[in-house]
């Protein structure tokens, strides 16, 4: 055993023994946490059974599908005509129909997205904790953003297909009221976190409690809940791209049916697109953010 | 010392926190025009008296009549109208930092405006008018359309006294107005509350500071543990009298005062 303290002062040799204690505490609680984790891990996977030897069967298929709906591009024809296999028109071919799905797969995520988080705007001021007129409101507020976020957007779908009809209206409606639960939470928490001294000061000059909301706290929350709202775009344009499966609209429908028909080469070209897609969003709402928040900073 | 009938009775006042009594049936009786100061060390319940006579802290026993009228069981719009005719000012101004100066003065008419009009920001023109009036009695109409969080302490507590006058108020509750200032801006803010008293107000003053509620108030009201333990006109605050009701020197009592709201003792008296 090391004594290289043991010569120096009680009060060091006191701390160093109380360290290692601590210490020792801590490491034996991290490893009965990991174990825990671990034996938790076998069961859930014993259950819902994720054996690993199925995994390590299905592994080269899932390579062999990748393959698969590669195209065929050949280097001497790759800018010819879309008469001519192994040219990227010839992968593209029906690109101005994709162009349009996409079009309106982004347009779905943008009017669900205004959507879902004006009502969230309004649910999210009785749902913050610090400023809910009371309990009851507080509670049904959260649990009702709950429940909407919860139910899992393609379920709306179902429902509203049936109900309206296939087309893009269901699928905007879908992925408008997931995104009012799941930025609902969001926005309550950025209120949450807002300084209640202006908050004081609007109430003490006799405010309403939505003159309080309105004046003491939505400026203050206002660049958070614009970031929230960007990055909410950015996922329902996802979620748009594959809401259609169910006939709710945009290029999800048509994504369905390449897949259901194995047209393998037109699977990567409409994957491929939609990448393209949230890659563009992704770039242009960064720039939009910065500059509205920017703006926001500058000018009041 | 201007008196009057009185205009403002506090009846038993107490208030508790959990097993803790911040205001302990505190009883005071303020004619109309008075101008009190109210000190008190840390924690001796100024700032929950002040706030207890606008209804931001709900009274646990005791009643506030105002005028004849029971302050105490005011409720909604009733409660708000209240709010208005009794002005708060804050230690830190609780401004909205992210609106204009001109928008944080309107803040003083939301209760007059209708509801939908208030959401939009649309306030008449005559509301702007007084609100830049109201800062150009504080040399701050030029600032009107800056945010507010450009604009240093002093100002902003300006700002904030600007807002309060836009109620029309009857009484002004300041609540340590100058712990968070500097000598000059401390002059200028408690000029400008006298300059409102002496317009006819009334005005409740929590102070840490001695030396500034000895100058300007017409009585002083001391608070020790929730309990009132002197209340006179200043003369009779002396240094004896300080030991006798809080068992320390005055300047202990200042420099204790001064930690407790975050200021330096020796700047902060202003004659």
């Amino acid at each position: 055993m090391q004594e290289a303290y043991a010569t120096s002062l009680p009060a060091v040799i006191r701390g160093e023994e109380a360290f290692q204690a601590a210490r020792r505490q801590k490491r034996n609680a991290a490893f009965l946490g990991a174990a825990v984790v671990l034996v938790c891990l076998i069961i859930a996977a014993w259950i819902s059974e994720a054996h690993p030897a199925t995994l390590w069967a299905g592994l080269p298929r899932i390579f062999e599908y990748f393959t698969r709906i590669l195209p065929d591009l050949r280097w001497a024809a790759l800018f010819a005509s879309a008469e001519t296999e192994g040219s990227i028109a010839f992968w593209f071919y029906r690109l101005p129909e994709w162009a349009l799905l996409i079009l309106e797969t982004a347009n779905m995520a943008a009017l669900a997205t205004l959507l879902g988080s004006a009502v969230s705007l309004l649910l999210a001021f009785p749902a913050a904790r610090n400023i809910a007129p009371s309990g009851l409101v507080y509670n049904l507020t959260r649990r009702f953003l709950e429940a909407l976020r919860t139910i899992p957007e393609i379920v709306y779908a179902l429902i509203f297909v049936w109900a309206f009809g296939v087309g893009a209206l269901a699928g905007i409606l879908a992925i408008a009221l997931h995104s009012a639960g799941a930025n609902g939470k969001l926005f309550a928490e950025a209120i949450e976190n807002a300084d209640m001294k202006p908050w004081d000061g609007v109430t003490s000059a006799g405010g309403s409690w939505f003159a309080a909301c309105r004046f003491a706290i939505l400026p203050q929350v206002l660049p958070n809940i614009l970031s929230y709202l960007l990055l909410r775009f950015e996922v329902n344009i996802r979620s748009a791209s594959v809401i259609g499966f169910v006939g709710a609209g945009g290029i999800g429908e048509e994504l369905y049916k390449v897949i259901s028909f194995n047209y393998y080469e037109e699977i990567s070209a409409i994957i491929l697109l939609i990448i393209l897609t949230v890659v563009i969003v992704d770039l242009l709402s960064e720039k939009l953010r910065h500059a509205a928040i920017g703006r926001l900073e500058a000018a009041r | 010392m201007k008196t009057g009938a009185s205009m403002l009775e506090i009846e038993r006042l107490t208030r508790r926190f959990g097993s803790k009594t911040a205001v302990d049936g505190v009883s005071l009786s303020i004619p109309a025009g008075q101008m009190v100061g109210v000190i008190g060390r840390s924690g001796a319940g100024k700032s929950t008296l002040l706030r207890m006579i606008n209804r931001l802290t709900e009274p646990s026993e005791g009643r506030i009549i105002f005028d004849g009228q029971d302050v105490t069981q005011l409720k909604g719009r009733a409660l708000r109208d209240w709010r208005m005719r009794s002005a708060m000012i804050f230690q830190q101004f609780n401004l909205v930092q992210r609106l204009d100066v001109l928008t944080n003065v309107l803040v003083g008419r939301l209760n007059q405006r209708p509801m939908l009009s208030s959401m939009f920001k649309m306030f008449t023109a005559e509301e702007r008018a007084m609100a830049l009036t109201a800062l150009d009695r504080f040399d701050l109409a030029e600032a009107a359309l800056q945010r507010a969080d450009t604009l240093s302490g002093g100002q902003q507590q300006r700002v904030a006294i600007a807002r309060a006058l836009m109620q029309n108020p009857r009484l002004i509750l300041a609540d340590e107005p100058i712990a968070s200032l500097d000598p000059r801006n401390s002059k200028i803010v408690m000029d400008a509350l006298r300059d409102v008293n002496r317009d006819g107000l009334t005005v409740l003053v929590n102070l840490h500071d001695l030396t500034t509620a000895r100058n300007y108030c017409d009585r002083i009201v001391a608070l020790n543990a929730g309990r009132v333990v002197f209340d006179g006109p200043p003369a009779e605050l002396t240094a004896a009298r300080i030991r006798e009701v809080y068992g320390v020197t005055e300047e202990e009592f200042a420099e204790e005062a001064a930690l407790a709201v975050g200021a330096t003792p020796h700047q902060l008296a202003v004659a």
